[in-house]
């Protein structure tokens, strides 16, 4: 490892690949959910994965989590290998990372009690009772709930103030990383930014690292401090948010970027859009070279044979493109 | 019909579920070639307007009064029997979810074929050729594989086209399409926005548009309908809307959005409060207990009044709203 100055990121994961095999008629073929993903995460830091549906994105969360089991590659926690932690080792792992899901009406037994859904995570790593009912106290407060929640059902609560349970019960055994998956995605507009506010205020109080999955780019910009752009199992791009948005190098990066509309329309109108031709392709069977090749506007020869590595772009992001980032150094076509 | 006369005229239209009025007096013209987008959050009776135009209510809500009109001819007061004809022939409707709006036992290109052959009494040979020509259409490539292919076998961009080329192929007055993108990832997004914007230039269909991405509506529409609490609240140009606001609710909803180039890591703007539940409302003004500009005078229910060309607004604090910067 290079003697670097800043201090060991706190999640380091080394070329994972996460690979499902398939039966029945495709019995030889093996799905390529996330096929070498390698990336930091510094402590105190957000970083946000980004991508449409089947890039794997929730796989490489689930992968940290130990939720997927890796193919190959390494997940290190603090310097540590965790990767093929299993049993009680992984469960002590629980004190350290937390997920907060989708859904908070799904991640709620509709039948546990508000203060008993947020003290379970302290029962199961056998807290006190007394102790229990004073950190629930605390953490409602923290995720800015009044005191009446502990004794409600998830039915009595709202979207937004479900979540804000969810992310209380994340909170109990005082992890150091989250994994947000989609966090806001499932909540009203008018919610959304409330809970964007309570993360950002959270992380600033109590030093948390997020890793921050999300489809929308907006909520990553805002929140993320770098982030990674996902395509069919593989980073297409990555880099601090401020470059990636101002200055993306890969194709992808730039359809997707352009194709998000913008809540205002003068601009709206005067943008030139990039829309892609044809559909995501399957993880089944990805193409040997640059997987993004079948919806690439800029592709050449080599793209089909060879898949490109990620290459610091002089814009700050590093792309894995053979036209916009060469390997070789050569010059960085505009 | 007359170019004046609006393709789609609802008037003063009411919906009651269990006693409680979830839509209350809703008023939405839509014109040929026009794209109105109806804007809300979960609750709002969006949807439940939406649906009210084909009687395609569920079973616990009841049309309690107003009129819809189409091209003049009132919609409300036709028979079943009567209001067959017009479904799926001069409206046609998509849905949000493309996969559980399709028959999972019928193949792609029957689908599509279904309203000709029931509305004009196409053969089936005639029939195909129609449908295969309109899935080219809507960007279907190799359509004739895919018209034989079931729901199943098509990725959720597919048969959200799918549902778009059954929806067009009697080439409706009106397509009222209720989140048509919100189960689709951005890129192929944007694709299903290009093609309703070329099938509103091309064949001059009116469009209904129900979302509650502001992205989509500054992308997408013409006219815009903002509802809260089962009113509309605010009305107008799509410019109008997002530039100078009149309601407060509109201006908040904007305003906690992030911004693509605004300051990153801010606490954004919130609106206080819970979304409430349908029938849960204050009396008067619907949104006044999260309202910052609330008082006494919101407990009257205010009236939509105009405040620019074709912009109205419900609110007696308007003139104030540019206050809540």
């Amino acid at each position: 490892m290079a003697l670097a100055e800043s201090p060991q990121p706190l999640l380091q994961v080394r070329d994972l690949k996460v690979h499902f095999p398939l039966r029945g008629a495709h019995k030889d073929a093996t799905v390529k959910a996330v096929d070498g993903i390698s990336f930091d995460v510094p402590a105190g830091r957000t970083v946000a994965i980004v991508g449409e549906s089947g890039c794997g994105k929730s796989t490489t969360a689930y992968a940290v989590l130990g939720l997927e089991k890796p193919t190959s590659g390494q997940v290190l926690f603090d310097g540590r290998d965790i990767t093929h932690l299993r049993g009680r080792d992984r469960q002590a792992l629980a004190s350290e990372m937390q997920i907060v899901f989708q859904d908070p009406s799904a991640a709620l037994d509709p039948k546990m009690t508000i203060g008993d859904s947020v003290a379970e995570p302290l029962a199961i790593a056998g807290r006190p009772r007394q102790e229990r009912r004073r950190r629930v106290a605390e953490l409602l407060d923290r995720v800015g709930l009044s005191q009446t929640f502990a004794a409600r059902l998830p039915n009595a609560l709202s979207g937004g103030q479900r979540q804000r349970v969810v992310i209380a019960r994340a909170l109990a055994l005082s992890p150091r990383l989250l994994v947000l998956d989609e966090p806001v995605s499932a909540l009203d507009v008018s919610i959304r930014s409330q809970i964007l506010n309570l993360l950002l205020e959270l992380q600033r109080d109590l030093g948390l690292t997020y890793l921050f999955i999300s489809h929308d780019l907006s909520v990553v910009r805002h929140i993320a401090d770098d982030a990674l752009v996902l395509y069919l199992g593989t980073i297409a791009e990555r880099g601090p948010v401020d470059a990636l948005f101002e200055a993306p190098r890969h194709p992808y990066t730039q359809a997707l970027l352009s194709a998000i509309p913008l809540p205002d329309p003068a601009r709206q109108r005067r943008r030139e859009r990039i829309v892609l031709k044809g559909e995501l392709p399957s993880a089944l069977d990805p193409p040997v070279g640059c997987p993004f090749i079948g919806r690439c506007p800029i592709s050449i020869d080599r793209c089909a044979r060879v898949r490109p590595p990620l290459v610091p772009c002089p814009t700050g992001t590093e792309a894995a493109c053979h036209v916009r980032a060469p390997a070789d150094g050569g010059v960085v076509g505009l | 019909m007359n170019a004046a006369e609006p393709v789609l005229a609802m008037r003063d239209v009411a919906i009651e579920i269990g006693g409680a009025r979830v839509v209350d007096g809703v008023s939405i013209t839509a014109s040929a070639g026009r794209i109105v987008a109806l804007v809300g959050e979960s609750g709002c009776g969006k949807s439940l307007t939406a649906l009210s135009i084909l009687r395609l209510l569920p079973k616990a809500a009841r049309f309690t009064g107003g009129t819809v009109e189409l091209g003049g001819r009132v919609l409300s007061a036709m028979s079943e029997e009567q209001l067959a004809g017009v479904r799926g022939d001069e409206v046609a409707i998509i849905f949000q979810e493309p996969i559980a709006s399709l028959n999972p036992l019928m193949r792609a290109g029957e689908q599509v074929e279904e309203a000709l052959r029931l509305h004009r009494g196409l053969g089936s040979a005639e029939a195909r050729r129609e449908a295969i020509a309109m899935m080219t259409r809507v960007g279907i490539s190799d359509a004739e594989r895919r018209a034989e292919q079931y729901p199943f076998e098509l990725s959720g961009g597919m048969c959200q086209r799918i549902m778009i080329a059954a929806a067009l192929i009697c080439r409706p007055k009106l397509l009222i399409a209720d989140e048509p993108t919100t189960a689709l990832d951005v890129t192929i997004q944007a694709q299903i926005l290009d093609l309703m914007r070329d099938l509103r230039q091309s064949a001059g269909t009116a469009i209904l548009v129900i979302t509650h991405d502001m992205g989509v509506v500054a992308d997408l529409a013409d006219d815009v309908c903002i509802m809260y609490g089962g009113r509309i609240v605010e009305s107008g140009p799509v410019d109008a809307i997002f530039e100078e606001p009149r309601h407060p609710y509109t201006k908040l909803l904007l305003a906690t959005i992030p911004k693509l180039d605004g300051p990153r890591k801010v606490d954004l703007k919130t609106i206080a409060g819970v979304v409430p539940a349908a029938g849960t409302w204050p009396d008067g003004c619907r949104f006044r207990n999260r309202c910052p500009l609330a008082d006494e005078a919101c407990a009257t229910v205010p009236p939509l009044v105009e405040v620019g060309p074709d912009h109205d607004t419900a609110c007696w604090h308007s003139t104030r709203v540019a206050e809540l910067a």
